[in-house]
């Protein structure tokens, strides 16, 4: 590991100055950066531990949404109950990922910022356009089991691996940051840039801007909401398919529904084109399918991750079919 | 500009003061066994995948390998050696004992830090990804092998003690909960 320096910072503006060093990095519980450093594939010169920052509370905004903090920890995001009222489905992707240990440990802001766990990233002796602009994928022709299906590039297939930011992007969640020269905000929807040509390039966020934390606008749909994962192993494991789903029928007809689906590609896949032909729809099982077909229609498979599309869209079925059910009762 | 790479640090362990120099790269872990001859932590994968090296960091249960010592300044740090009283086993390592709650036992101390929070966090109402619905009028979840297992997840046993770690702490859980 490469040696560093280490501040600790109590307030943004100090947390900025340091932050503004490009070799600098923003640390708050580690579970990913410390991971990274230690197998070289980050090698930041300096780490501002932001992790004291007052930026640790979940708040009722004035419209009815829910203000996060960026230094929350996972766990008490997803013991929060507030969120487990309005949002389950975000209590249910936080607590499908990592272990009791690391949500303890792991912060809002720093999920939102986690890399991708393909493996040639992880492995710095090997080729990787998003470690090493330019090197080549050797995931296309390689190991790509649990690679993307959607939105991929022919220089980068890896996905992003939060289960948080799903239901994040079900719930049209904003990312509040601040930078010198003041503060921002972007959408979910803007946060992850497309993959193109420029995989290194992960997030819109401007070099140095500290994220502060999220808001989440009030959906009252959200209240009947879940997520669900599915992974090589019931616990414990980074999903190979995911979605996060929320429906509003009345009558028989959608009202409102909103889907988003995880490790599925380069950042949380909100499924605007099935969420589009369902509102207004019938909220029946061959519906459900026929939207998913529709979203999925843009799936560009390798020969190993072929099966996501059927896993997803059997997901999706699954999923709404219950919550129609449950609605109906 | 040139950064200080490493420092003196003072660590609150098992209720004790210890100062000591650091290079930053050194983890709680390394700090625990290396520098403060605490070696009942354990290092297992040192990637944050095992769970062998928990401890309880501010009463709550951390990964020590992805925990930089000089990150956890400050902080109150709990290690198996700090969770008896005296001569009297805490109820989860009783458990584990009456239990057989491990086969080689590198994984147990983790195992037993683990545990205990997660009796703590269970009786705080938290709900677990096993738990069948999260939304706080529910109630809290009754503490089922499913939701110990899943728990528990994050501390692998090589040897396959499972079956008895979960009613291991299935039995420390009811003792607590009774005392």
């Amino acid at each position: 590991m490469r040696e560093f320096g280490y501040q600790r910072v109590f307030d943004v503006p100090d947390a900025l100055a340091f932050g503004a060093d490009p070799e600098a990095r923003y640390l708050g519980g580690g579970t990913n950066l410390v991971d990274l450093m230690k197998t070289g594939v980050d090698r930041p010169a300096l780490l501002v531990d932001v992790r004291e920052l007052p930026l640790d509370r979940i708040e009722a905004t004035d419209s009815g949404g829910l203000r996060i903090g960026a230094t929350v920890t996972n766990s008490d995001l997803a013991a929060h109950p507030e969120v487990r009222r309005r949002y389950p489905a975000l209590a249910q992707a936080v607590l499908a990922g990592a272990s009791g240990q690391l949500r303890n440990m792991a912060t809002v802001g720093g999920n939102l910022l986690q890399r991708t766990r393909c493996g040639y990233f992880t492995d710095s002796s090997q080729p990787c356009n998003k470690r090493i602009p330019g090197s080549g994928c050797p995931a296309i022709k390689g190991e790509h089991r649990n690679h993307a299906i959607l939105g991929a590039s022919e220089h980068c297939v890896a996905v992003h691996p939060s289960d948080m930011s799903v239901a994040l992007a079900a719930f049209d969640a904003v990312v509040h940051y601040e930078t010198a020269d003041g503060p921002g905000e972007l959408p979910l929807a803007e946060f992850y840039l497309p993959v193109g040509d420029t995989p290194h390039l992960e997030t819109a966020l401007p070099s140095g801007a500290l994220i502060t934390g999220i808001t989440l606008p009030p959906a009252p749909v959200a209240a009947d909401s879940r997520y669900r994962k599915v992974r090589e192993r019931a616990s414990y494991a980074f999903a190979i398919g995911s979605v996060a789903a929320a429906l509003d029928v009345r009558d028989g007809a959608v009202r409102e529904v909103r889907l988003a689906f995880g490790a599925v590609a380069s950042r949380p896949w909100r499924a605007r084109e099935a969420e589009r032909v369902l509102t207004g729809g019938p909220a029946t099982p061959h519906a459900f399918a026929d939207a998913a077909d529709t979203e999925l229609a843009a799936a560009e498979v390798l020969p190993h991750n072929r099966y996501k599309v059927a896993l997803v869209r059997n997901l999706v079925v699954a999923m709404l079919t219950e919550l129609a059910e449950e609605a109906a009762r | 500009m040139a950064h200080s790479t490493a420092g003196v640090i003072t660590l609150t362990v098992n209720g004790e003061k210890h100062t000591l120099p650091v290079d930053h790269r050194t983890t709680l872990l390394d700090a625990l066994r290396e520098r403060l001859d605490l070696t009942g932590t354990k290092k297992g994968c040192d990637l944050g995948q095992c769970g062998a090296c928990t401890v309880l960091l501010d009463g709550r249960r951390a990964v020590s390998c992805l925990q930089l010592a000089v990150a956890a300044e400050g902080r109150e740090i709990t290690t198996i050696e700090g969770v008896s009283d005296g001569e009297r086993l805490h109820p989860v390592q009783q458990a584990f004992l009456d239990l057989d709650g491990y086969q080689c036992g590198y994984c147990t101390p983790g195992q037993i830090c683990s545990a205990i929070a997660v009796i703590e966090e269970h009786a705080a109402g938290w709900p677990s990804a096993a738990t069948a619905d999260v939304r706080p009028e529910a109630g809290p979840p009754p503490l089922t092998a499913d939701e110990i297992r899943e728990r528990m997840s994050g501390n692998l046993c090589r040897c396959g003690a499972y079956v008895s770690i979960v009613q291991a702490v299935a039995q420390a859980a009811d003792a607590e909960g009774a005392a």
